[in-house]
């Protein structure tokens, strides 16, 4: 079973890294439940 | 003919009160928690102007050191120093707050900027020894109030004060009464943004042989908006530079983007010039009050001086090709599409390999990337990282998967393809621009071929989209100037065809 699977998560995705939605779609497949996500610009 | 990188120039001006008064990070901070251990402690840890000069990064950024240069000193940066450092530099200079407080108030056109009159007594001396602040901007520099008015409007009529050395020299009054697109605060920062551009626009013109007459439009790229309550954005900054600059036969408009607005900027007014619209567009940005300080905690918490404490600006000259500077290809642009997706690997390719695939070229074949050109010393203590080594491990994790390179090489890709970050955090400041100028004389000195600029912008930033953007251009060496081919004029196509009726009735009537 994945680490994620029933998870809920909070993700802060960097502009210049891995942003949010990526994360999301990530986790998603995981089997975690995104609760809140966004991307931040650090600079 | 594709248009050409004329000039560039770049400007700093050092404006440590502002940090303290008009940086959003202390102006949050002082609502929410005034009695803050952070404020306490920020005055010790503000610069002096010859400690900011002498900054290698900043040197870099007026053009007096090459990011090679820069590359070779260890970091952190903080701490070191450039022998025999100057205020001026190749491509600008980095100001004094006193003489950029002046300037405000010269760019300053409906007497909303005043000013204590010893301050200005004393400020003027310097002024007049400024080789690029002729008589027309001196002219525009009042004698100055007594403090005693200055005071007033701050404690009775909301003006944002102006400080210098922690003294209240002047202060902004607000353009309205009741609307808050005209407040004090909003006016203040709009011409901090203005005084920066049009300093930017004045070291541009001086730096390069180009007469004020001769440009006809220009774009601004910053990430101020200007306008009153009924059109909140209503914006042309760049005409209002224009005018003070003496820009006398030209018009402008405003570009936004974030910080990817300046490359979107240079897209345009290579594409104006290309088409024959206009023959000299500059394109320029003046610096933000609200990012000053902006990652001071986590400076402050490590013992580190403030580093955000300059305001950045910048202008480009594009003209029409003459056959020497460098050429901007709008064939070779590189786009982030609203269905292109956020994972790393859909952005790089949007931006970098979209375009290079259309005319068969490996990521290896441009010779220079540049990216978001954040000073490391700035983000790395802040926990942001070194910026631009992040996006050249993901242009080289690219270059990986399609082959361009193999895995072993990609630890060398950004030693060869890009470079250290040098420019202030100042949001599109650093985005892509901070190399036109050192990458338009690489080009001219035969150092390199080509460069693809990148700039991205946050626009999730401003809650209207969750979609973040970006574009590229690639600019590469002069093809030298080649004669236009010209059509065959009807006149010539009457000639070939009688001719060729001639020969056949000669060929008929020998027969």
């Amino acid at each position: 079973m994945s680490l994620l699977q029933g998870k809920k998560v909070i993700i802060i995705g960097d502009r210049d890294g891995i942003p949010g939605p990526a994360i999301e779609e990530c986790v998603k497949s995981a089997g975690a439940e995104v609760i809140f996500s966004s991307t931040e610009c650090f600079v | 003919m594709n248009s050409v990188i004329k000039g560039a120039s770049y400007i700093l001006a050092f404006t440590p009160d502002m940090v303290m008064h008009n940086g959003t990070t202390q102006t949050t901070e002082r609502q929410v928690n005034p009695e803050s251990e952070y404020l306490k402690k920020l005055e010790e840890h503000l610069r002096t102007y010859e400690q900011v000069v002498k900054y290698p990064p900043n040197q870099a950024y007026i053009g007096n050191v090459t990011p090679e240069e820069l590359a070779k000193i260890e970091q952190p940066w903080h701490d070191k120093e450039i022998e025999g450092a100057t205020r001026y530099g190749k491509y600008g200079e980095i100001m004094p707050q006193d003489e950029f407080i002046c300037l405000m108030q010269m760019c300053d056109v409906f007497d909303l900027v005043k000013l204590e009159k010893n301050f200005v007594a004393e400020t003027k001396q310097n002024l007049e020894k400024h080789p690029l602040v002729g008589k027309d901007l001196m002219d525009r520099l009042k004698e100055g109030e007594e403090v005693e008015l200055i005071k007033k409007l701050v404690e009775e009529e909301h003006s944002e004060p102006l400080y210098h050395n922690k003294v209240l020299v002047g202060c902004v009054k607000r353009a309205h009464d009741l609307d808050v697109n005209l407040s004090a605060h909003v006016i203040h920062e709009n011409l901090t943004s203005k005084a920066t551009n049009v300093l930017a626009i004045m070291n541009l013109i001086a730096k390069n042989d180009i007469k004020k007459e001769e440009i006809d439009y220009v774009i601004d790229c910053s990430e101020e908006a200007c306008g009153d309550m009924n059109q909140r954005g209503g914006g042309n900054f760049a005409k209002a530079c224009a005018e003070v600059a003496g820009l006398v036969n030209s018009t402008g408009s405003d570009v936004r983007g974030f910080c990817a607005a300046p490359t979107h900027a240079l897209i345009v007014a290579a594409s104006l010039v290309k088409a024959g619209t206009y023959k000299n567009v500059i394109v320029s940005a003046g610096g933000c009050t609200a990012k000053l300080g902006m990652n001071g905690k986590d400076h402050v918490k490590k013992g580190l001086p403030i580093l955000e404490d300059v305001l950045g600006g910048f202008a480009v000259l594009i003209s029409e090709n003459d056959g020497v500077n460098p050429e901007i290809r709008v064939d070779l642009v590189g786009k982030h599409m609203v269905g292109t997706g956020s994972s790393p690997q859909a952005v790089i390719t949007s931006l970098v390999t979209q375009s290079l695939d259309k005319v068969g070229m490996k990521i290896t074949d441009i010779d220079k990337y540049s990216v978001e050109m954040q000073n490391p010393d700035i983000t790395k203590p802040a926990g942001a990282g070194d910026v631009p080594a992040a996006n050249y491990k993901m242009i080289g994790a690219l270059a990986v998967k399609r082959g361009d390179i193999e895995r072993t090489e990609l630890a060398t890709f950004a030693d060869k393809h890009g470079m250290v970050g040098w420019a202030p955090t100042q949001g599109h400041i650093p985005s892509g621009v901070p190399y036109i100028g050192f990458g338009r004389q690489d080009i001219l000195d035969e150092k390199i071929k080509n460069a693809m600029i990148i700039g991205k912008g946050s626009l999730f930033l401003g809650r209207m989209t969750n979609l973040f953007d970006g574009v590229s251009f690639v600019i590469e060496k002069n093809k030298g100037k080649t004669e236009e081919k010209g059509t065959v004029s009807e006149e010539q196509i009457k000639g070939l065809i009688a001719e060729a009726l001639k020969n056949f009735a000669t060929n008929l009537l020998s027969e």
